[in-house]
C-alpha cells in the first residue's frame, strides 16, 4: 500500500516556531516552503533554518517535503542542503515541462553523491501551475522515477488563464487544470495533490471542495493552516459503511478460498481486482485516520 | 586563510516568539565576545552562550563581537541564526559549503 | 535550616512546619472548630451608614497600626479601590498593616511602596502578579506573603485564622443602607463571591462604590445586615479591565488542539453522561473545552447538570441553550455573564465559601464531576505549579486550583509541552500548588497522561483509541527539544509560604538568587 496523503500542510520556512510544532497537527506530509513564502532577502536564513530543523527534529512517520527556488534563482542550494539533512521529497514549484523535472534531479543526483546519500533516495514532486505544465502533465507525471506525485497550483494557473478563483462557483475554473492532473497522476501510477484553499476561516466551503476533489479521485489536498487538516482528513476517513463494505469483500474472500471456490460473489456482485484494490485503500485510510485498527487487506 | 572571516557587520534572525536575532561583527583579536539578552536566561542562558561559541569555533571564528537577543529559541535555531549571520557576514550568498555545514554538530 | 519533608518531598522549614503543620495528603485534615464570627456594632433607627468621604469611612472603622484589612478582587485589573483605599490609609500614617486581599493584580503595583515605607507588613492572598510578585520574589518583605486558595482563605477566615479587623468592599451598586452588587451599575463585574465571605466575617465593613440606588437595592449580594458605613467615590474601576465584553475563543491552533484531546479524555470518561457538572477555565484551551464539549453533547444528547467556577459568557450560552440547568457562579469574567446573573435564576451567585471551603459542610467542588485546569508547569509525578515561573518568580495565582482538583472526579491540566523554550512538563515543579494525588489527566499538544492511580482512566481512555503516554515520556520529549533546564537558584530567606487548602503547608517559595 502506498503513502498516504491526504493532507500536505504548507509552512512558511523563516518561521522557527511553526517549524517546532509542525508535526503536532497530524499532516501526513509538512511541505516547507523556500519559495513564494520566504521574501528574497530570506531566503538564506531560511535555508539555514529548515536544514537544522530537519537534521534535528523527530518528524516520525509524518513525509517532510520543501519546496525549493527554482534553479536559477537558489534552488541549486537549496537542494544540496535539504538532500543532505535527509529530505524525503524535493518538490518543485511552477513546472512547465519534463525537462524541469530532469534538471531539477540532475542536481539531485550531484547533491546525492556528494553527501553520500543512496541516489535515488530523494523523492519528487512537481506543482504544475500553468497551462503548458497542465497540458504537458502526462509528460511530467511520467518524466522520473524519483516522482511520488504531481500538485494542482492554481493561483499561478487561473492568473495565466486570465481568470481567478471562484471558489463560490464550484471552481469550474480549475475544473480540467484538476483532470488532467488526476489523470496524468493515474497514468503514471503517482499520487495526485489538489491545490489549497485560500480562506482558512471557512472551512464549509473547505469540506465540499475536498469531497469533490476526493471523488475526482485525487490523493489529498494542500492546506495552509493547521485546523484545516481535521477537515481534509475527515473526507478523506471513510464512514463506518463503508470499512464494514471492506471487511465484507475480505470476508468473502477467505471464504471462497475456504470452500476453495473460485468465483467470489458479495451480496450478489462478483468481486474482482478493483473491488479488493478499493476495499483495500478504505482500510488503509481508516487505520491512517485512527477509525479502524484491525489488518489493511487479506491475511496470511 | 580561514574559510570565514567576519567581514563586515551582519544580522540575522528576528524578534519573533521562538526566534533569535543574532548580530555579528569584528572583534579583532579581542576573541569572543557575546551580548545575549534571553528571555529564558535564567534557564538556558549558559547553554544558549555555549551553544554559539561552539559554533563559531566550529566556523574557524576565534573574534567576534555578538549581540543576541533571544525570545526562547531551540539550539538548532541559535545554530542556523548563527550560520546565517556568520556567511552573511563574510559576504557569502551562493554555492555555501554544506558539507561543513553538515558537520557542525553542537 | 531544620526543614520538614512533607508528603510531596517538599522541605519546610522548621519554623513554619510548627506553626502551620505540613501536607499530608489532601483529605488528610478533618478538623473540627467553631466558626470565627465577627463583631457587630447594632444601626438604630435613625442612623445612617453613608459618610461623605473613604477619610471618614476609614476613621470611623476605628483602623489601627497592626490591623487587618481585606479586600476582594472581582474588579481584576480594572480595580482602583485597593489603591484608592490604601493611599487614603497611607496618608493618614497608619503603619504594620496585614492586608488580606482575595488577590492582587498588576494594577496594584503601588503596594511596593506601601510595603517600602511600613504601611503594609504582611499578606496574605491568592496571588501575586507580575511587579507585585517579583519584588517580593526577590526579598521585598520581611515576613514571608500566605499565599491561599479560594477555598483555603475561605476556611481561614471562618476559622478565625485571618480575622478582618476592615473589609474594604467595592462594589458595582449599593443602597445607602448597603445593599450591594455586583450586577448593576457602571462597572459590572458579576457574582461578589469572594467578597461575600469577607462581609460575613469582618468586624467592620465598608461598601465602595460608585453608583448608589434607592434603598433596596436588589439581587441582595452583600446584605445590609452585614454593613456598617457606605461610601460612594468618582469611580469603582476601569469597566474594560473589569470585565470584557465576552470573553473570545481561541483561535491559537495549538491551543485548539489541546482542547480537542482533552474534549476527548472526558466523552471517553465515564463521567460524560446527563447531569455531567463541570469548570473551566476563563483561558485558551480551557475555555475551548467547553465549545467542543458542547457539541458532544448536543451529539449525545447530554445535558449539563450544572457549571461551576468562574463564568464566561460561552457557559451562559449553554445555560440558555437548555445544554446546561445551573450555573454556580463565584466569579464572573465577562460583561455578558454578569448581565446573565442579574436576569436569570438559574444563574446563581455563590460565596467562595460555599465554592471551594473545605473547612464547611460541604463545598460545591466536592459535587463536581470535572475539571479542566491550566498550569505553568507540571512534573512527572502530576503536581503542578501556577504560581511561579519557570524562573522561580512569583508571578501567578492559587486561585481555585487546589480546591477543584480536589474535589472534581475528573481534574485535567491543560497545557502546552513547552512555552516558547520551556517546557512545562518537568522533572520537578518549581512549586507545588495542586498535589500530584489530585490531577487525574495531563492532556498536551503532543500527548496525554494519565495518573497510575487512576487505572480505571486509562483502560477507560485505551478503550476509546486515546494514545497513552507517560508523564516521563511527555518529559523526555520536551526536555529532547529545549534541552534540560538550569535549576533556578534561590537563598535561604523564605518570601511565601503556600498552604495548602486545609491550611497545612504545601510549600514554601524562596527568595530568587541573582
Amino acid at each position: 500500500m502506498e503513502r498516504l496523503r491526504r493532507t500536505m500542510m504548507f509552512l512558511p520556512a523563516s518561521n522557527p516556531g511553526m517549524l517546532k510544532d509542525a508535526i503536532i497537527y497530524g499532516a501526513d506530509s509538512i511541505m516547507f516552503d523556500l519559495e513564494d513564502a520566504i521574501s528574497l532577502a530570506e531566503k538564506d536564513t531560511s535555508r539555514f533554518l529548515v536544514f537544522q530543523a530537519v537534521k534535528t527534529f523527530d518528524f516520525s512517520s509524518t513525509e517532510t517535503v520543501v519546496r525549493i527556488n527554482s534553479l536559477d534563482a537558489g534552488g541549486i542550494d537549496d537542494v544540496h542542503a535539504m538532500v543532505r539533512a535527509g529530505i524525503d521529497v524535493i518538490r518543485l514549484p511552477k513546472t512547465t515541462c519534463a525537462q524541469d523535472v530532469l534538471d531539477t534531479e540532475e542536481v539531485i543526483l550531484e547533491a546525492e553523491k556528494a553527501c553520500g546519500r543512496e541516489p535515488g533516495s530523494t523523492r519528487m514532486m512537481a506543482a504544475i501551475e500553468d497551462p503548458r505544465g497542465v497540458l504537458d502533465a502526462v509528460a511530467i507525471a511520467h518524466s522520473s522515477k524519483r516522482l511520488i506525485g504531481i500538485a494542482l497550483g492554481s493561483e499561478d494557473y487561473v492568473t495565466a488563464m486570465k481568470t481567478k478563483r471562484y471558489a463560490d462557483r464550484n471552481s469550474e475554473e480549475i475544473f480540467f487544470a484538476r483532470s488532467m492532473i488526476v489523470h496524468a497522476a493515474r497514468a503514471a501510477g503517482i499520487a495526485a495533490l489538489d491545490t489549497i484553499f485560500a480562506d482558512v476561516n471557512d472551512m464549509e466551503t473547505l469540506r465540499k471542495e475536498t469531497e469533490f476533489v476526493r471523488q475526482l479521485g485525487f490523493d489529498g489536498k494542500s492546506v495552509i493552516h493547521p485546523r484545516q487538516i481535521a477537515v481534509v482528513n475527515s473526507v478523506y476517513t471513510p464512514s463506518q459503511k463503508e470499512i464494514d463494505n471492506a471487511l465484507n469483500v475480505f470476508r468473502a474472500i477467505e471464504e471462497a478460498n475456504a470452500k476453495g471456490s473460485g468465483v467470489i460473489a458479495l451480496n450478489g456482485k462478483m468481486i474482482d481486482k478493483p473491488f479488493v484494490e478499493r476495499a483495500e485503500r478504505v482500510l488503509a485510510l481508516a487505520k491512517a485516520a485512527g477509525v479502524y485498527t484491525g489488518p489493511e487487506g487479506q491475511e496470511g | 586563510m580561514p574559510l570565514y572571516q567576519i567581514q563586515k557587520p551582519a544580522i540575522a534572525g528576528t524578534l519573533e516568539s521562538s526566534d533569535i536575532q543574532i548580530m555579528i561583527d569584528k572583534n579583532d583579536g579581542e576573541g569572543i565576545d557575546i551580548n545575549l539578552t534571553s528571555s529564558v536566561e535564567h534557564q538556558y542562558g549558559r547553554q544558549i552562550r555555549e551553544t554559539i561559541c561552539k559554533t563559531l569555533s566550529n566556523m574557524g571564528i576565534d573574534n567576534a563581537k555578538l549581540t543576541a537577543v533571544d525570545k526562547g529559541a531551540l539550539d538548532c535555531t541559535i545554530i542556523a541564526r548563527t550560520i546565517a549571520a556568520v556567511h552573511r557576514s563574510c559576504g557569502i550568498t551562493e554555492h555555501y559549503d554544506w558539507e561543513a555545514i553538515d558537520s557542525w554538530n553542537v | 535550616m531544620e526543614t520538614v519533608k512533607n508528603a510531596v518531598g517538599r522541605e519546610i522549614p522548621k519554623e513554619y512546619a510548627d506553626q502551620y503543620g505540613v501536607f499530608e495528603g489532601q483529605y488528610a485534615r478533618k478538623n473540627e472548630y467553631r466558626r470565627a464570627a465577627g463583631k457587630v456594632v447594632p444601626t438604630l433607627p435613625g442612623e445612617t451608614k453613608l459618610v461623605s468621604s473613604l477619610r471618614e469611612a476609614i476613621e470611623k472603622s476605628g483602623l489601627k497600626d497592626g490591623m487587618t484589612i481585606s479586600f476582594h478582587h472581582h474588579f481584576r485589573e480594572g480595580d482602583y479601590v485597593l489603591n484608592m483605599v490604601m493611599e487614603e490609609i497611607a496618608k493618614m500614617g497608619i503603619k504594620n498593616l496585614k492586608l488580606a486581599a482575595s488577590s492582587i493584580a498588576n494594577v496594584h503595583e503601588p503596594l511596593i511602596e506601601h510595603i517600602k515605607s511600613g504601611v503594609i507588613t504582611e499578606i496574605t492572598s491568592s496571588g501575586l502578579r507580575d511587579k507585585v510578585g517579583s519584588a517580593i520574589s526577590h526579598g521585598l518583605m520581611e515576613k514571608p506573603v500566605v499565599i491561599r486558595s479560594h477555598g483555603g482563605r475561605a476556611r481561614a477566615i471562618e476559622s478565625g485564622e485571618i480575622h478582618i479587623d476592615v473589609a474594604f468592599l467595592g462594589a458595582s451598586s449599593a443602597d445607602p443602607y448597603g445593599n450591594a452588587n455586583g450586577s448593576q451599575g457602571n462597572a459590572t463585574c458579576g457574582s461578589l463571591g469572594y467578597a461575600k465571605v469577607d462581609a460575613e466575617y469582618a468586624d467592620k465593613v465598608v461598601i465602595i462604590t460608585d453608583h448608589l440606588v434607592d434603598y433596596p437595592n436588589t439581587p441582595i449580594s452583600i446584605s445590609q445586615t452585614l454593613v456598617d458605613y457606605v461610601v460612594v467615590v468618582d469611580a469603582i474601576g476601569n469597566p474594560d479591565g473589569i470585565a470584557k465584553g465576552a470573553t473570545r475563543f481561541t483561535s491559537d491552533p495549538k491551543e485548539l488542539l489541546i482542547a480537542e484531546n482533552a474534549c476527548k479524555v472526558i466523552t471517553a470518561s465515564p463521567y460524560f453522561k446527563d447531569g455531567i457538572s463541570f469548570q473551566s477555565g476563563s483561558g485558551g484551551s480551557t475555555l475551548a473545552v467547553t465549545r467542543f464539549l458542547a457539541e458532544k453533547m448536543r451529539e449525545s444528547g447530554i445535558t449539563a447538570g450544572y457549571l461551576l467556577g468562574g463564568i464566561t459568557s460561552n457557559m451562559v450560552e449553554l445555560l440558555e441553550e437548555g445544554l446546561a440547568k445551573k450555573i454556580l457562579d463565584t466569579q464572573t469574567f465577562d460583561r455578558g455573564a454578569a448581565a446573565s446573573i442579574a436576569r436569570n435564576e438559574n444563574h446563581y451567585e455563590i460565596s467562595a465559601s460555599f465554592y471551594a471551603n473545605p473547612g464547611n459542610k460541604g463545598a460545591a467542588v466536592n459535587q463536581l464531576d470535572v475539571v479542566m485546569l491550566s498550569a505553568l508547569e507540571v512534573d512527572t509525578d502530576f503536581n503542578v505549579n501556577v504560581m511561579t515561573g519557570s524562573d522561580g518568580v512569583i508571578r501567578g495565582a492559587s486561585g481555585g486550583h487546589s480546591d477543584t482538583a480536589a474535589g472534581a472526579k475528573l481534574s485535567l491540566i491543560l497545557c502546552p509541552l513547552l512555552r516558547g523554550r520551556i517546557p512545562t512538563i518537568v522533572e520537578q515543579v518549581n512549586t507545588v500548588i495542586t498535589p500530584g494525588e489530585g490531577i487525574d489527566v495531563v492532556v498536551t499538544e503532543v500527548g496525554i497522561a494519565v495518573n497510575p492511580r487512576r487505572k480505571d482512566l486509562q483502560e477507560a481512555l485505551k478503550n476509546a483509541g486515546v494514545n497513552l503516554f507517560t508523564m516521563e515520556e511527555l518529559k523526555n520529549k520536551a526536555y529532547a527539544l529545549a534541552g534540560t533546564p538550569d535549576p533556578i537558584e534561590y537563598g535561604d530567606k523564605v518570601v511565601a509560604l503556600i498552604e495548602y487548602r486545609d491550611g497545612s503547608l504545601i510549600d514554601v517559595v524562596r527568595q530568587v538568587k541573582r
